[in-house]
């Protein structure tokens, strides 16, 4: 079996005060034993939903899946059991310390005893928290505590480690020391591991990446595939009038012009020798050029026409937040 | 090296799970000695306070006959009649507190962890369940020690008796508080609902005051108030004096409890 997580048609439909929202609208997809998958998309994309569903939190309004080989509607509790989970939002007990916090975790999962002490001390020494493991997790910087989310996660030894935006309000420093255990984890354990994120410089280390938005996984590749959908490099200018620029661009090169104010920019094959000639035949006036690799960025926009930026920006996503209250 | 997890009988895990949400809650009473102090002063605020004030101040409101010796036939005073039901109040009130941990675990996203751990969402309401009654046994039991200052002799066998029971009790009502939380999201809601429902259940369970004499609209709510039976059963073993037979307190306190546990036991299991 190479297929850890397999996923048919599934359809999320809540109900809210004025009618229905649908947060899933069809995903179908298969995560790879032992891979780095990754989600990609805005906020409200329906991420969090899928997860969700996949850990058993929520009942798909329509569709099937496996985990593990478990069917999840008809057998929760292995599914359950082959998990292991870190939330967007925190879990942990403050008013715990950090291993009565694994310790109740162990017995939850009704780890036997013996292994129990063992297994504690090793994912405390990972996460390198061994020193503080006796101080009420209040105490804990946000970074720690995501830490010890991670290694209450890996506690029981789960076949799938989901990572709900696991840096989600964290500092780029914090960030990259996460991002360093998640690289350590996958060398170490033999685990698959399953990731949401709106970053692209995140998404950018897993093995494959769907992007999904507005319910639906609209690209499923790995990055480079999906880069590669982008024909060529990024090339991105400053003019006195983008106007004529955009109009000669489209017309002599048969290509799209973007708008990304103060400039304009489009995407051409082998840019750095495309250059020279276009600044050569070029009836308008340039006063900068750039050109570059295209990201993730610009494959979410060239799939979405939108700037998943400016998603982000949107800070009050209502259909978020009424997904979220769902699965609490 | 992978190691595989040992996964056990259904059963056995979700015992296991019943204990190990017990624990927490039992562990985390203990830790916090600034509740187990608050909820100690309140009931004996009204234990000798109010008692005392009433007790002394208005006896004429209580007897019949001003030569009466006794405020009710074996019972000395007023104080010693109030304070089986004080005893009440104090598992009352820890229990329908100790239920808003579920509403606090959902706040700081806990509840998550629990719910989607392998084990049966009856087993999540049956261990909340019983971390908090013992919790508000134990806060119980902490009343005790207000017996020699009002006069009430204890025995070893008194106190025997007291521990079961002050379980049974508080699990009825911890069943009720949690039936109720785990369909609430807001501290503030649950808190106003709780108010609505604990001080009418204080008031009309015979605590304060006899249950002979009332008007019939209060004698009936007195009497489908199931913390009326919790007194009056607690009064029965504290200081020896009853309203209802004993057997049928029993049956009422543990057909509540029941009733409630299968309403917490619902509520968890609702998975949308």
């Amino acid at each position: 079996m190479t297929e850890i997580i397999e996923v048919e048609h599934f359809q999320k439909v809540f109900k809210t005060r004025t009618g229905f929202y649908t947060a899933v609208r069809d995903v179908s997809f298969s995560v790879r034993k032992g891979e780095l998958f990754g989600f990609l998309g805005p906020n409200g994309a329906g991420k969090t939903t899928t997860i969700s569903i996949l850990c058993t939190l929520l009942r798909p309004t329509q569709g099937r899946a496996t985990l593990n080989g478990f069917d999840i509607l008809k057998n929760p509790h292995a599914v359950r059991q082959s998990i292991g989970l870190v939330f967007q939002e925190p879990s942990l007990d403050e008013r715990l310390t950090a291993r009565e916090n694994l310790e109740f975790h162990a017995l939850l999962y009704n780890i036997p005893r013996a292994l129990r002490r063992e297994r504690i001390q090793k994912m405390l020494a990972m996460m390198e928290l061994e020193m503080r493991q006796h101080e009420l997790v209040r105490h804990f910087s946000g970074g720690m505590k995501r830490r010890l989310e991670i290694a209450r996660g890996l506690l029981h030894h789960p076949k799938v480690l989901f990572l709900d935006e696991p840096t989600l309000g964290l500092d780029p420093q914090t960030r990259s020391y996460i991002w360093n255990y998640i690289q350590e984890l996958k060398r170490e354990e033999e685990i698959t591991l399953f990731l949401t994120t709106h970053h692209m410089d995140e998404a950018e280390n897993c093995d494959r990446i769907a992007v999904i938005d507005h319910g639906q996984i609209i690209a499923l590749d790995t990055p480079d595939g999906l880069k590669k959908r982008i024909g060529g490099d990024v090339i991105y200018l400053t003019t006195l009038d983008p106007k004529a620029a955009k109009d000669e661009i489209t017309h002599r090169y048969r290509v799209q012009v973007h708008e990304d104010p103060p400039g304009i920019y489009f995407e051409m094959a082998n840019g750095a020798e495309f250059i020279p000639g276009f600044i050569r035949e070029a009836g308008f006036k340039i006063t900068s050029i750039s050109v570059r690799r295209p990201t993730l960025e610009d494959v979410f926009l060239k799939l979405t026409g939108r700037n998943l930026r400016e998603e982000l920006s949107d800070s009050l996503n209502l259909m978020k937040i009424h997904a979220r209250k769902k699965i609490r | 090296m992978t190691v595989l997890v040992e996964m056990g009988s259904p059963l056995q895990r979700n015992l296991v799970g019943v204990y190990t949400i017990w624990l927490r809650e039992v562990r985390k009473f203990w830790r916090d000695k600034s509740r187990i102090i608050g909820a100690t002063v309140q009931p004996a605020l009204f234990l000798l306070l109010l008692g005392t004030g009433i007790g002394r101040g208005i006896p004429q409101a209580f007897q019949v006959d001003h030569g009466q010796q006794e405020f009710l036939p074996g019972v000395k005073d007023y104080l010693t009649f109030i304070y089986p039901g004080i005893i009440a109040m104090t598992i009352l009130f820890t229990a329908v507190f100790s239920a808003i941990s579920i509403i606090w675990d959902r706040e700081i996203g806990f509840l998550k962890e629990v719910m989607v751990a392998p084990i049966s969402r009856w087993a999540v309401a049956i261990g909340k369940t019983l971390g908090g009654s013992t919790v508000a046994m134990l806060q119980g039991c902490l009343m005790l020690v207000f017996a020699p200052i009002i006069g009430v002799k204890l025995t070893v066998f008194t106190i025997l008796t007291l521990l079961p029971l002050l379980l049974y009790i508080s699990f009825s009502l911890t069943a009720m508080g949690i039936a109720a939380a785990a369909r609430m999201r807001s501290m503030q809601g649950f808190t106003v609902i709780m108010n609505f429902l604990t001080l009418p259940m204080f008031f009309l369970s015979g605590a304060m005051f006899p249950v002979g004499g009332l008007p019939p609209w209060m004698d009936i709510l007195v009497r489908i108030n199931p913390l009326t039976y919790g007194v009056d059963i607690l009064r029965a073993v504290v200081i020896g004096y009853n309203d209802y037979p004993l057997a049928f307190d029993l049956y009422v306190i543990g057909f509540f409890g029941l009733l409630m546990l299968g309403l917490a036991v619902l509520a968890f299991s609702e998975r949308e």
